[in-house]
């Protein structure tokens, strides 16, 4: 029960500091969706990593490097220090420049002035949307099982609530409908403000958290000596003959998915909350190291539960599990749960809250000939995000009722769609001969390569092309190829349109 | 540091990401990191430090002003 209660303080906190940045809140429509472009460099760090952090980099890695050893890290973590920090620069800074001079405020107002098409916006609207799905599922769920795995009962001991469940635990539908009411409740309260608030208090919390948990659990197993040598030999090297392991070709197209940042668009949204350019770089040079505080911690707690734990242990709760298994305090569990939970919230409200800006933006008032008030604007937004959030909600109980989730590969997913859509961006910002009809093709050739393979793996499961090549680095040239083709059989924009852009 | 260094560094660090050598390396580095993950946490601080020499020597001063300057354009928020 304390731990329970030490988490309830952890969220009530979060909701005072949404109030306090409540305080901050501007009342303009501007102000909700980018901050007023005031953020300076630390908040900006905090908010862009917390919000590229969530139940994948706590929960997925560690139970990725349970099923999977310690090429996880490899896998996503030190190729997004390259990545990530490469796509901050090259098209973060440039699309915060364009947003900054021409007022945008979501990825789909600089496609259709780029490309001239209003209805490039009506297709690519949906896809997005239905990109960024599985991203928030992966919230939800990831938080759910952690607190059912945290409050269940485990061996003599009963449950938190044993008169409640049959195992005791805080049943996962609760803990879903309580992260997303609270996260609602602070994206009601300032919009991308309070989401850069609520994030850079959250993005401490885990960090530190993580650190926390994993000081306790290598002191519980005796030591980091102790508990590497507890964990299984197949999971300390990369090799797949008699190991784990990732095989080669896996490993270097795992390379396009940390390409997703480029296009995510909450990111996008929170690019335009900096205050100026200058503001990214402490992002760009911080990010890999942030990456390698968080990743590091719970790859090699993942690989210590191999030695706890029996192999066929759900991969969503290995975290949970390690950590009240070992760690008997109960404050310090619920310390711990905060901070995942605080992982999860702080990609939750972005998400979200975009979802809310683009409907808003580039569905409502686009071509629309009714003057709208900053008031009626934002109730707009928050209407959105109501519905968006209560869908979320009925397939995360759905995924939930599942025997087993997969975070990490659910994820992916999400990660592999936008990572495909980069062509589309780089050449937008860089490729004056790119044109509407090779935009076209490469949002069409994704999305339908992207559904392809996404039914093939059994809509969220694992999936590999042959040659072990991941869907992610395919659909990328199939995207590319297109936009390349469709862009040179088709005439260039007008000269209106590239002095605009390039001039 | 002009662009074509920049990029050869890049695609360096992309080849150095492959780490063949390591892949069936079972040792232990301060005798708990298993080699192969020990690399790579170093390969994140890399990645960090040649990020930085960007932002110092290649920093796009250019587009900050453009982002400030007045446009005739019309506005793309609507």
């Amino acid at each position: 029960m304390t731990t329970v209660i030490v988490i309830a303080i952890y969220l009530g906190l979060l909701l005072g500091l949404a109030l306090f940045s409540k305080t901050l809140f501007r009342g303009t429509s501007k102000d909700y969706f980018v901050a007023s472009h005031s953020i300076g460099p630390f908040m900006l760090l905090m908010s862009v990593f917390g919000t590229t952090m969530t139940a994948f980099a706590l929960v997925g890695s560690t139970g990725k490097a349970f099923s999977s050893g310690i090429g996880t890290y490899g896998l996503m973590a030190s190729s997004s220090g390259l990545i990530h920090a490469a796509c901050f620069l090259l098209i973060g800074i440039k699309l915060w420049a364009i947003g900054k001079r021409y007022g945008y405020v979501t990825q789909i107002q600089y496609f259709r002035a780029r490309f001239e098409s209003s209805k490039f916006g009506y297709l690519l609207f949906p896809i997005l949307v239905l990109l960024v799905v599985p991203y928030l599922l992966i919230g939800v769920v990831g938080a759910a099982k952690t607190i059912e795995g945290v409050t269940k009962a485990k061996g003599p001991n009963p449950g938190v609530f044993p008169e409640w469940t049959a195992n005791g635990a805080i049943p996962p539908w609760f803990t879903g409908l309580v992260i997303c009411i609270v996260v609602l409740t602070y994206i009601f309260a300032g919009g991308s403000r309070a989401a850069a608030w609520a994030n850079t208090f959250q993005t401490i919390v885990f960090m530190v958290m993580g650190v926390l948990a994993f000081y306790l659990i290598s002191d519980k197993l005796g030591g980091v000596g102790a508990a590497i040598e507890q964990a299984k030999d197949t999971h300390k090297v990369r090799t797949v003959d008699g190991h784990v392991g990732v095989p080669p070709m896996t490993f270097l197209t795992y390379m396009f998915i940390p390409l997703s940042v480029g296009m995510f668009p909450h990111l996008f949204q929170h690019w335009l909350t900096a205050k100026s350019a200058k503001s990214f770089k402490l992002t760009v040079v911080a990010h890999p190291i942030c990456i390698a505080i968080v990743w590091v911690p719970c790859v090699l707690i993942g690989i210590w539960a191999t030695g706890q734990l029996p192999a066929g242990t759900n991969p969503a709760i290995v975290l949970s599990i390690t950590v009240s298994k070992l760690i008997s305090d109960p404050i310090i569990v619920g310390l711990v749960m905060a901070g995942i939970l605080a992982a999860i919230m702080s990609s939750l409200d972005s998400q979200f809250l975009c979802l809310g800006t683009m409907f808003t933006n580039d569905i409502v008032l686009h071509n629309s000939k009714k003057k709208f008030t900053d008031r009626q604007i934002i109730l707009m937004a928050r209407g959105f995000i109501v519905l968006i959030v209560l869908l979320i909600y009925l397939i995360a109980l759905y995924e939930l009722s599942k025997e087993k989730q997969y975070i990490f590969s659910l994820a992916v997913w999400s990660f592999s769609g936008f990572a495909a859509l980069t062509p589309l961006i780089i050449a937008a910002l860089y490729w004056k001969r790119a044109t509407l009809t090779g935009a076209y093709a490469c949002v069409i050739s994704v999305f339908v390569s992207w559904i392809t393979f996404f039914a093939m793996s059994g809509f969220g499961g694992e999936y590999l092309l042959p040659g072990k090549i991941v869907p992610a680095a395919a659909m990328w040239f199939i995207g590319a190829t297109a936009m390349i083709v469709g862009s040179l059989l088709s005439p260039p924009p007008s000269e209106k349109t590239l002095n605009k852009f390039f001039g | 540091m002009n662009k074509p260094v920049i990029l050869i560094i890049f695609l360096v660090l992309v080849v150095l990401h492959q780490d063949f050598w390591n892949w069936d390396n079972a040792s232990l580095v301060f005798g708990f990191m298993p080699v192969g993950l020990f690399y790579h946490a170093c390969y994140s601080l890399v990645a960090a430090l040649f990020w930085g020499l960007v932002m110092k020597f290649a920093w796009p001063t250019e587009l900050e002003e453009w982002a400030e300057g007045n446009s005739n354009d019309e506005e793309g928020a609507e």
